[in-house]
Order: C-alpha cells, then structure tokens, then sequence
C-alpha cells in the first residue's frame, strides 16, 4: 500500500466477511425452516432469523464500504487519512453495537428488547431492515458522520477526483436517507412510503454510486486505462442510476395506498433502470478491452467483472421482471422478490465488496496480489458462489411462478391457500437449500484462499514500490 | 472534364470523416435521456388510446398560447446556441460566452411561461391527481422543464469556464461547447414533439 493510514480498512474488512459468514449461516437455517417450520424453534424462530440475516448484510456491506473507503480515498486523494485514530475508533463502535444488536435480537425477545432499548421514549423498531433499536440507529447515524468527516476532511486536503468526488456524494446520500430511519409515522402508508427512502434510494439510488465509485478504483488500478475515459463512463453511468433509481422508487407505491399515479411513474422508470447495470457491464469489458497492463491479481478482476454481469442479471433483469404494475399485481411478495433480493444483492454489492477486498487486501499485506494457488482457490470460489446464488434464484424464480400460478392468477374461488401454495413449493425449497450449502461451500473456499495465501506468501510478487 | 487533380481534391473533401458533434459520452446521455421520454411518451400514447375522450376533454382546457410562446423561446435560445459554437469554431470566445448565456436566458423565459401556466392550472383545480391526462401532463412537461434546468446549467458552466479561461485549447472549446448545445438542442428536440401532442392535437 502506498499510504500508512489505508490499513485502517483492515478490521473493516476482516469484520464484514466475518459477519458475511453469520448471514450465509443464518440463511441456511432460514431456508432449512421453509422445509421444516419448527427447525431451532423456539430458540431462534423464523422471524428472529430472517431479520439477523438481513441485517447483517445491510451492516456488513457497510461495513466493507467503509473499509473500501478507508483504502481507496487515501489512494485517490494521494494523502494520508485525516485521522486514522478516529477510522479505528468508529470501527470498535459500530463492531461492538453491531454485535450487540444481533445478541439482542436473539437472546431477548423482540418486544422486550424493544422495550430495554427504551423504544416507548421514540419509537422506530418494528419494521421490517429497520428492526435495530432506536440506540443502535442512533449510533449507526454518528458513526456515519463520524466516517464521513474523516472522509470530507482528507478529500479537502489532497487531491479531487471524479472517483472520490462520486463515492463521496453517494456515501453523504446514505447518512442523508439513513434519517428516514427516525421517521415512524403513525399511518402505515406514509410509514411504508417513507421507509422505502431509506430501503430503495439505498441500494437503487445512492449504493448505486458507491458501486460505481469502487468499480471505477479497481478498473483504473487494474487495467490502467486513462482516468479521463472511466470518469466519462462513471458520470454516464450515476447520471442514469439516479435518473432512473430516484424515480423508479415508484415501483414500491403500487399497491399501499399510494396516489394511482406511481402505477406510471413506476413502470416507466423502472423500465430504464437495467439501463445503468447494462452500461456498467459494457464499461468493465470496454476498460479491459483497452487494457494497458497485465495486472497480475486476476482474481480482483474476475470479481469486478463478475460483479458487473451478476448486478445487470440481478437487478437489471430480475429487477425489471416485476416492476411493470401489471405485472407486479400478480407478483408482489411472492418469491420472485426473493429471487431479485438475493442475486441483486449478491452481484451488485457482496461481489464488489468482494473485489475490492481481493484488490485491497494482499496490498495492505505487503503483495501486488495473492500467489497464483490462492487467486485460483479465489477464482473457483467466485464461480462456486456466482453458480450456487444463480440456482437459488432460478428456483426462486420457480417458486416465485408456482405462487403466481396458484395463489395469484386464479379467481378467489380457484385461488389455493398460502400455505397450501407453500406445500407445493416444497420441491423447490429442498433445491434452494441444495443450492444454499453450494454457496457455504463456495463461501468456505473464498476464506480458504486467504489461508492458502497466507501460506504461499513468498510466492506472490512483493508490491511493487510506492511512486 | 475535371483535370484528374480536381478530381483527388473533389474525392478528398467527400472523404474527410463526418466527426460527431461534442462528445460521444455526451451522446450516449443523450440517447439515454431520449429513451426515457420516448416511454413516458409512448405510455401517453397508450393511456390516450384507451381514455380517448379524457385526454380531448384535457387538453381543451391548456392554455396553446402559452406553448405557442414556450416553443418560440426554445427555438430561439438553440438558435443563440448554435450561432454561438459556430463563432466560438472561428476562434471568437467571447461570442459563445454571449450566446450560451442567452440561450440560457430563453430557458429561464421558458421556465417563467410554464410555471405560471402550472400556476393557472392549479388556480382552475387540476393537478397531478386530478385524472390520467393531468398525470402526463404535469409530469411529462415538468420532466422536460427540470431538462431545460438542466440543459441551462450546462451551457453557464461552459461559458463560465470558457470565460476563465478553463479549456487548454480550441478543441477542448470546440468539444465543450458542442456538447452542451447538444444537450440543449435534444431538450428543444422533445418539446417539439410534446407541444403538438399536449396541446394541438385534439
């Protein structure tokens, strides 16, 4: 690494695929109780597992950003961090909130929890991603402003690029929609409509530019391709995110009460929301195509790229497949939102996040990259996990068809039960929880190349030094 | 007969490769931006296919005047903007600062008109809410305006940095202020299509 204070990503990192772990694990509990309803009940019922799955993704995906941050804005601003003290500090705090939070969810139940967190004073628990106590989003939105002032203030100081002047602007957009966290209207549909500030303008909106941000970071480093060309591309690129991302927020107004007209606004700008994910595949072939060098560490490429093709397929595609609003009236809330949830989720965020960890870490370990055994153990990883989150998808997507066919098309009198419908889903659930252990297993694979890594250390080229 | 000389030189020009106007990443927004207002407008079209007599009933009560006057503002703002890159190609700096900064002008003209036609509109009872038709209305044409707003910041901000003197050379000028009149000319573009359909056709 070129510049001291960039290890403060380190914990970040080591953190975030720490918690990856616990989501992958409590997802294989949650997709065995599809099958098996009372699996670990009442130790840990499907509620409590469902929103620990969920919400360690939401914070180790933060937590990466930051990490991602922490590396890449040193790098970019060619200065050292603000304050690298204030980086670890904010990380102890969000690691031991964060592990509080998910001990409260499963040691204590859920309204009690509420009610020790002092819920009754300012009420914001209780919705679905937004689950955390109110101490805890309260302590999620300081370190937020603490992450951003050191961020602010190191850009101030050293260089502005397009790179960090976008990541930025997108991290400033997610404290800015984190407060709609404390906005808890009493009537449910301005509680939903506001929720989704938070929940769509995140990860459709102004993730989008983190996403682009860090993308841009790793193509420059690893194909060494003029910054002029992939900041053009970056500007298209957020400039059609939020074009689309902002207004396609409509595609969650459909049907909760919301005026008629979102039914339009809804359909028509999701309709050009593939649109960003396409152009951001087009961009990482096009960079590569135009290539300068041979950078040696192929697996952080094979992640880039495969962060773009599984984000355009996850929320390109699956995305668009329900957003019509005459399509969604069938659709919504059957598993075909699950099917887009999880390959959107896995190829925009859990790749990238992954390819800058790739890039990143054997750079904050003194290598240009990994030794060529552990970038294969790495690369295999990636297909493992690619193939696994596609087969849970497509069998989502089958399992999504099913509840469509029988509990949506037909009249009510034809219409079968939810659980009836979830019975014969069953099949289907056993093949998803097949395709589950594939990703464990694609999961154990990528945390076993960092031991491969480490044991073939001298193998891999030292980093090159520091211009 | 052309002397063969005359002939070469002829085929030379013929040959001279067509270069795009500004640049291709502007375009690419471009084409983009058209993508987006061809759905709302092809959207409209399905919506008036199927509430016919809404949409007649609408539009009787816009104000055509007002886009009458709307159109003459954008037209005449791309003809400062077009005027002004071409001065600006013969090396006259001063000159695309000016046209920039009036075509930006017709813009604000433009956005004066349509606010207090939305005014107008609000004052007689109809809004967003009020049927379909008043849907594509007001949100197609505000879509467009917050283009036009658009469009006006590009063509200041070249002219400022124009004016300060922020391009390293005539083809950085040349690139710049092409881009940003093609911006402003897809902006004209789509009001010359959504005029005729918002308030002339019956």
């Amino acid at each position: 690494m070129k510049y001291a204070s960039q290890a403060v990503a380190k914990p970040y990192f080591a953190f975030a695929m720490l918690l990856f772990v616990g989501q992958i694990l409590f997802g294989l509990i949650l997709g065995t109780q599809y099958i098996i309803g009372d699996f670990l009940f009442p130790e840990i019922p499907f509620n409590v597992a469902r929103m620990v799955h969920t919400n360690l993704l939401i914070v180790w995906l933060l937590f990466a950003f930051m990490g991602a941050t922490y590396y890449l804005i040193p790098e970019e601003t060619q200065t050292e961090l603000w304050s690298p003290k204030l980086g670890y500090a904010l990380f102890w705090i969000f690691a031991i909130a964060g592990v509080l939070t998910i001990l409260g969810y499963l040691l204590v139940p859920y309204a009690r929890l509420a009610e020790l967190t002092g819920n009754d004073y300012f009420p914001t628990m209780g919705r679905e991603f937004l689950e955390q106590p109110t101490i805890t989003k309260v302590g999620i939105a300081l370190v937020v402003v603490g992450f951003i002032f050191n961020i602010l203030m190191t850009v101030l100081k050293g260089r502005k690029t397009v790179v960090n002047m976008v990541l930025i602007t997108g991290l400033i957009g997610l404290a800015v929609f984190w407060l709609f966290a404390f906005y808890n209207p009493v009537s449910l549909v301005m509680d939903k409509y506001f929720w989704w500030w938070v929940v769509h303008l995140w990860v459709e909106g102004v993730w989008e530019l983190i996403l682009g941000a860090i993308l841009a970071f790793i193509l420059i480093k690893t194909t060494g391709v003029d910054r002029e060309v992939v900041e053009k591309w970056l500007y298209l690129i957020i400039a059609m995110a939020l074009i689309s991302g902002i207004l396609g927020t409509g595609h969650h107004y459909f049907f909760i009460g919301a005026p008629e007209y979102w039914l339009w606004i809804g359909s028509i700008f999701s309709a050009i929301e593939p649109l960003p994910f396409f152009m951001m595949m087009l961009f990482a072939f096009s960079m590569l195509r135009q290539r300068r060098r041979e950078h040696p560490n192929k697996a952080a490429v094979t992640w880039a790229v495969g962060c773009t093709i599984m984000a355009f397929l996850g929320a390109g595609v699956w995305g668009f497949l329900h957003t019509l609003a005459p399509v969604n009236y069938y659709t919504h809330g059957t598993q075909l939102t699950a099917a887009h949830g999880h390959l959107a989720f896995f190829g925009a965020y859990a790749m990238i996040a992954m390819a800058i960890i790739s890039y990143a870490w054997p750079k904050l370990h003194g290598r240009e990259c990994s030794s060529p055994q552990a970038q294969r153990v790495e690369i295999w990883s990636c297909w493992v996990m690619s193939i696994s989150m596609l087969a849970i998808t497509l069998l989502l997507t089958w399992a999504g068809w099913i509840q469509i066919d029988l509990q949506r098309l037909p009249g009510d009198a034809g219409a079968l039960g939810y659980m009836q419908t979830q019975d014969a889903i069953m099949h289907v659930y056993w093949m998803r929880l097949i395709a589950g252990i594939g990703f464990t297993v694609g999961l154990g694979m990528y945390l076993y190349s960092f031991v491969v890594a480490r044991s073939t250390r001298e193998q891999a080229p030292a980093l090159a030094v520091a211009q | 007969m052309h002397s063969p000389e005359s002939v070469l030189s002829q085929a030379d020009s013929l040959e001279q490769p067509r270069q795009l106007p500004g640049d291709l990443a502007m375009w690419c927004f471009i084409l983009a931006e058209l993508l987006a207002f061809l759905l709302l407008l092809g959207s409209m079209a399905f919506a008036r296919g199927h509430w016919g007599e809404m949409f007649s009933t609408g539009i009787a009560t816009l104000h055509p005047e007002a886009g009458l006057i709307n159109t003459v503002f954008l037209l005449t703002g791309s003809y400062f903007a077009a005027r002004a890159v071409h001065r600006a190609q013969a090396g006259d700096h001063r000159a695309l600062v000016r046209g920039f900064i009036l075509a930006a002008a017709c813009g604000l003209l433009y956005v004066g008109v349509k606010v207090s036609e939305y005014g107008m509109l609000f004052a007689d009872g109809y809004n967003l809410r009020s049927s379909t038709f008043y849907f594509f209305y007001f949100f197609t044409t505000f879509f467009h305006m917050a283009h036009v707003l658009i469009g006006m910041l590009i063509l200041l901000v070249v002219a400022w940095r124009c004016r300060q003197g922020q391009y390293a050379n005539q083809e950085k000028v040349r690139m710049a202020s092409e881009s940003a009149a093609s911006y402003w000319h897809m902006v004209d573009l789509v009001w010359l299509v959504l005029f005729p359909l918002l308030y002339v056709l019956p």
